[in-house]
């Protein structure tokens, strides 16, 4: 290895070292991989490394969940606990149940691994859903980039059944509980809900066959699902290098960053041991899943605040809030309040996400490369939109913890159930205006500073008394922050100078198209150097208090006496 | 804004801080807080100057008094319960309820009512029914005045279900001390009593839960849920819990459940942390705020960290 940096070549590489890598490197030509990739360049930012607690944590599954395959038994076969737990002695259970009670009283560092293993998959779907929001919210989605997006919806999908499996297996309550809902929404399909439910159970609920057949798909197919798409996430990602911030030096050729070794390296290595350590500490100190207390499942009873893991709230609120509404017609009963709680909301969420890079591109017509991350407030529509859903997605997600609000925050519980079913329509919408606003004032105070600098905090008394705050000009780096934003490109022509229509306004999905096309940027506000003082700034664009707001700074600003 | 630049410019530079909005903020919060602390009611004060009357006179004679003074108002001179316009009732009949109904409504607070809503919440007891008053005192002389109040309070506790049993008597007496003594009881048979007829409303581990309209299930998880209150309220169904009389649960049954919420509420976690044991809902807010808040602050930590060699290239 000899292409470190020029202060390394003096060191004389140890013959061990040299050895070894010339001996892999007759047979894999690695050398040559090694020099093309080691010094890939990454940008640095702190939004970047959330894909990577997901990747860590990933790793931490498969590590700590191999070591509780060791001892769980995944059997339904009833048996009487003998363990070392006094209040669930002599109780009859299934050998699932009781295996996982062995696994946290009687099994060496049981307990602590079941605690970790918990959290990380928490972890994980959170960090993936943080991730998601990133790449959403900076358009790293967009060409040429829409595959690996759609891998990582597939993901995010996977990892919420491999999570419901996991933590269906122990058989406690309150996974039981969860189990008997899973067979609900099967068997609201229709015409074959009844089948696939059978299927799925292996006869009626519960049967004995459900919790094997989850130990399965949770162990193998699904972590091997998973495994292989993260593989294909990380390589695309590699080849089509990561996208970067809008910073001094970062162009749409060219990366500024760090080499992958050693700083990049260096930086990944440290985070995963962070990751690894946050879930040490979280399985340590904070207490997940008490099964002991949850008892074991029994079709009889239930608990209060019986909650399923958080990315599972979303669907827990659906069905929550959903009115009590069912269709018979030929002697067949569609119960809408099942499937629509379970089929609509994730499908809404999940389908807008996978659509979203197209259509975005079909609205704006840009088919162009991008590698410079977009910062939220330059695409408000965008950002507004993808506000609307987070508000959307949280608020049913809310709404699965309404008992818990009720009896925390001492509200009725019917309040609340009506409270969500107005806010999971009004929500997403205000979500979605004072959002876009946000975005369009903060490119107003953006082609202001450009303008005309930021405030210095330094008070001048003119010759007259009159106080003014001197400006001072925007420092370059700031300045390739506040300029990346591109003036949104005018709308074509609908009809050229010859008086053809363009073929993409034509019809009424052409006139849709044009339609949403100004909607995406009617009010853009053009943040451009030289362009500040009243020269028709903002001219034509939105609402005319931007126009005002910016020429008024002309005169040097009065303060109060 | 003052006339001299120092100041001004003093007070420029620290709203300029980064911190400076949060500043803003957090004050703004406090002085909410102690606002809010400032108008709110507090619910053992208004009662309190009850306490010193209400002393000696015959069981009767006092007990009679205290009724009239604390329950009356609603439940009508004889304890006949009153009625509004409609027919609706305000307060109920207190005729036959028996004494494990009084003790448990006084006791845990619920009763005298402060003011008439979808549930009366548990409280501490006026002044003239706290029987758990501090005795730890340093001088021997408060540590005796203590023993004394105590005694008057359960004196006239004691009185006031005289005096409501002689109107009618009836209902179910107080439990024995030996029929609620968890220490007796089968655990493991609790637990599974417990989670068929109790956690549906009451939370695996007895933290309490909602209720329709506006009424909730009280949580079992507090030290000062007394086995005997429990019983009594398995016995009498206050509220909108259902009476679990001994054909239902036995008295050996009974026992069993105070014997698991006793067990399950002393039961250290397995972790530092039990998060409430309310489930799902806590560990997700504790995966989110500190699991992936910690990682955020490391992983901004880790890229504000520019190594000094390569920052040319």
């Amino acid at each position: 290895m000899t292409e470190t940096t020029a202060g390394a070549t003096a060191v004389k590489t140890p013959k061990a070292v040299d050895g070894s890598l010339n001996w892999l490197d007759d047979r894999f030509g690695s050398t040559g991989f090694f020099k093309r990739n080691v010094k890939k360049v990454f940008p640095d930012h702190w939004s970047f490394m959330l894909g990577e607690i997901a990747l860590y944590s990933f790793i931490i599954l498969l590590l700590t969940g191999t070591y509780l395959t060791l001892w769980f038994k995944p059997s339904m076969i009833e048996v009487v606990y003998d363990g070392s737990y006094q209040p669930l002695k002599g109780v009859q259970m299934s050998e699932a149940y009781a295996s996982t009670l062995d696994i946290s009283f009687d099994v060496r560092g049981g307990l602590l691994m079941r605690q970790i293993h918990h959290w990380a998959a928490l972890l994980f779907v959170a960090s993936i859903m943080a991730h998601m929001l990133r790449v959403f919210f900076t358009g790293a989605y967009r060409k040429p980039r829409e595959i690996n997006w759609l891998i990582g919806i597939g993901m995010f999908t996977l990892a919420m059944v491999e999570g419901l499996f996991g933590y269906s297996l122990p058989d406690d309550l309150l996974s039981g509980t969860g189990l008997r809902i899973t067979q609900g929404v099967a068997e609201s399909i229709p015409v074959v809900g009844t089948y696939i439910y059978m299927f799925l159970f292996g006869g009626e609920f519960p049967g004995t066959d459900i919790v094997s057949r989850m130990y399965m798909l949770h162990i193998l197919l699904i972590p091997g699902l998973i495994l292989g798409l993260v593989t294909a996430h990380m390589m695309i990602m590699w080849h089509q290098k990561h996208t970067a911030m809008p910073v001094k030096h970062q162009t749409e050729t060219q990366v500024y960053g760090y080499p992958f070794y050693p700083v990049f390296m260096a930086k990944t290595g440290a985070y995963f041991l962070f990751t690894f350590g946050v879930l040490a500490l979280l399985g340590a100190f904070a207490q997940i899943n008490p099964v002991w207390l949850f008892g074991p499942y029994d079709p009889g009873a239930i608990s209060s605040g019986s909650q399923p893991d958080f990315y599972m709230g979303i669907l827990e609120g659906s069905l929550r809030i959903m009115p009590p509404w069912e269709i018979s017609a030929w002697g067949h009963t569609v119960t809408l309040s099942v499937l629509i709680p379970a089929l609509l909301p994730l499908g809404l969420v999940f389908g807008g996400a996978a659509a979203w890079p197209f259509l975005e591109q079909w609205i704006t017509g840009d088919k162009r490369l991008h590698h410079v991350n977009d910062r939220p407030r330059n695409a408000p529509v965008r950002t507004g939109a993808g506000m609307a859903m987070v508000a959307f997605y949280g608020i049913l997600w809310l709404a699965g913890a309404n008992d818990v609000i009720a009896e925390r925050f001492h509200v009725s519980l019917f309040a609340t159930t009506w409270f969500f079913r107005f806010a999971v329509f009004l929500g997403p919408l205000l979500a979605y205006i004072i959002t876009k606003r946000v975005c369009l004032s903060l490119q107003r105070r953006d082609a202001d500073t450009v303008a005309h600098g930021v405030e210095s905090g330094i008070i001048l008394m003119s010759p007259e008394g009159g106080f003014s705050e001197k400006h001072e000009p925007a420092t370059p780096e700031e300045k390739v922050v506040l300029l990346s934003k591109e003036t949104a490109r005018g709308e074509a022509p609908a009809v050229d100078a010859n008086g053809i229509p363009a073929p993409s306004s034509k019809g009424p999905i052409g006139h849709l198209r044009s339609r949403l096309q100004r909607a995406w940027t009617f009010d853009d506000i053009p943040v451009e150097e030289g362009h500040g003082h009243g020269d028709g700034h903002g001219n034509g664009h939105g609402d005319g208090n931007g126009h005002g707001d910016v020429s008024e700074r002309k005169n040097p600003q009065q303060i109060g006496h | 804004m003052t006339r001299t630049g120092i100041s001004v410019k003093r007070f420029t530079a620290w709203r300029r801080r980064p911190w400076a909005g949060y500043a803003v903020v957090l004050a703004a919060l406090a002085a909410i807080g102690v606002i809010y602390a400032g108008f709110s009611p507090q619910t053992d004060r208004a009662e309190a100057a009850n306490a010193n009357q209400a002393a000696a006179q015959a069981s009767l004679e006092n007990g009679k008094e205290l009724f009239n003074k604390n329950c009356a108002s609603c439940h009508g001179m004889n304890g006949e319960g009153v009625k509004d316009k409609d027919g609706r009732a305000i307060a109920p009949s207190l005729l036959g309820v028996g004494a494990a109904s009084v003790d448990f409504q006084v006791s845990t607070g619920r009763m005298p009512a402060m003011n008439p809503g979808a549930q009366m919440p548990r409280k501490p007891p006026i002044a003239a029914f706290d029987t758990r008053i501090e005795k730890n005192y340093e001088t021997p002389e408060e540590r005796e005045e203590a023993h004394e109040r105590q005694a008057e309070a359960q004196q006239n506790l004691d009185d006031l279900i005289t005096y409501i049993t002689s109107l009618d008597p009836g209902g179910p007496p107080i439990p024995p001390a030996s029929a609620v003594d968890p220490s007796k009881g089968k655990v493991a048979l609790g637990g599974k009593l417990f989670r068929t007829n109790c956690a549906q409303c009451h939370n695996f581990t007895g933290q309490g839960g909602a209720l329709t309209g506006g009424k909730y299930a009280p949580p079992l998880s507090r030290d000062d849920v007394t086995p005997t209150q429990i019983y009594e309220a398995m016995l009498t169904g206050p509220q909108a819990m259902p009476v679990f009389n001994d054909s239902t649960l036995t008295p050996e049954e009974k026992q069993a459940i105070i014997a698991y919420v006793v067990q399950t509420r002393e039961e250290p976690n397995a972790s530092a942390a039990g998060l409430g044991r309310i489930g799902p809902v806590s560990e997700g807010l504790v995966a989110w705020l500190v699991g992936l808040g910690m990682l955020v602050l490391a992983a901004m930590w880790i890229t504000a960290k520019k190594p000094k060699k390569l920052k040319k290239s």
